[in-house]
């Protein structure tokens, strides 16, 4: 098991590394947060592995936290990209932001 | 001799790792965001439940199995729901989708890159 574990995990840090140089390379902001939420989600799985691999399965607890967190953090950061700030609505027809 | 259930989890890891090499690529090389999209949906789905339910099976029936089906419930809500909003801030922003012809030829243009 050990053996199927590290290759999982070896192949979820690879494709962090993709996601990252996504959200580097652009070129709008909309790729980034696509990239940024996909890496998010990475980590949970990279979280769950790692736990089994060093034998501590209680980090399970911080990968349900990091996915709540993740969603929130995405559409906090979609509303900003719509609307231009957190709290107002009122500011729809702003410059373009990407 | 190793337990059938157990062959099974490695079987469900390694799919879900190949899943998300397959989303990782193709986050980073197809033309456009809302091919990207479709690339990052398989990572969240097919590639986080294989290997989520990977685990599950090497776990068996504990507390933990049911720490890993509350992250298997919440990635299934939340993981469609922020690529539709994505897509759709995207799309009501002016981000238009690459269409037919332009599609193809920037495809090609990448691949001679």
């Amino acid at each position: 098991m050990t053996g199927v574990l590290a290759a999982a995990t070896a192949a979820v840090v690879v494709c962090m590394g993709l996601g990252l140089a996504r959200s580097i390379a652009g070129p709008t902001v909309f790729d980034r947060i696509l990239a940024l939420n996909s890496f998010g989600t990475k980590t949970v799985l990279l979280i769950a592995l790692v736990g089994y691999l060093s034998g501590r399965p209680a980090f399970l607890d911080l990968g349900l936290v990091y996915a709540l967190m993740n969603f929130i953090g995405t559409i906090a950061a979609l509303k900003f990209t719509r609307f231009g700030d957190l709290a107002g609505m009122e500011d729809d027809a702003s410059e373009e932001v990407y | 001799m190793v337990h059938p259930v157990e062959v099974l989890s490695w079987a469900c890891v390694l799919g879900g790792s190949v899943f998300v090499i397959i989303g990782g690529v193709g986050l980073l090389r197809l033309p456009d965001f809302y091919t990207r999209i479709h690339a990052a949906g398989i990572t969240d789905t097919l590639g986080a439940w294989l290997i989520l339910i990977g685990l599950m099976l090497h776990e068996g029936f504990t507390l933990g199995c049911a720490k890993l089906a509350m992250l298997l419930f919440f990635l299934l809500a939340t993981s469609p729901l922020s690529s539709h909003a994505l897509a759709k801030a995207a799309y009501l922003r002016g981000l238009d989708p690459l269409q037919g012809r332009e599609l193809v030829d920037r495809h090609e243009v990448d691949d001679s890159a």
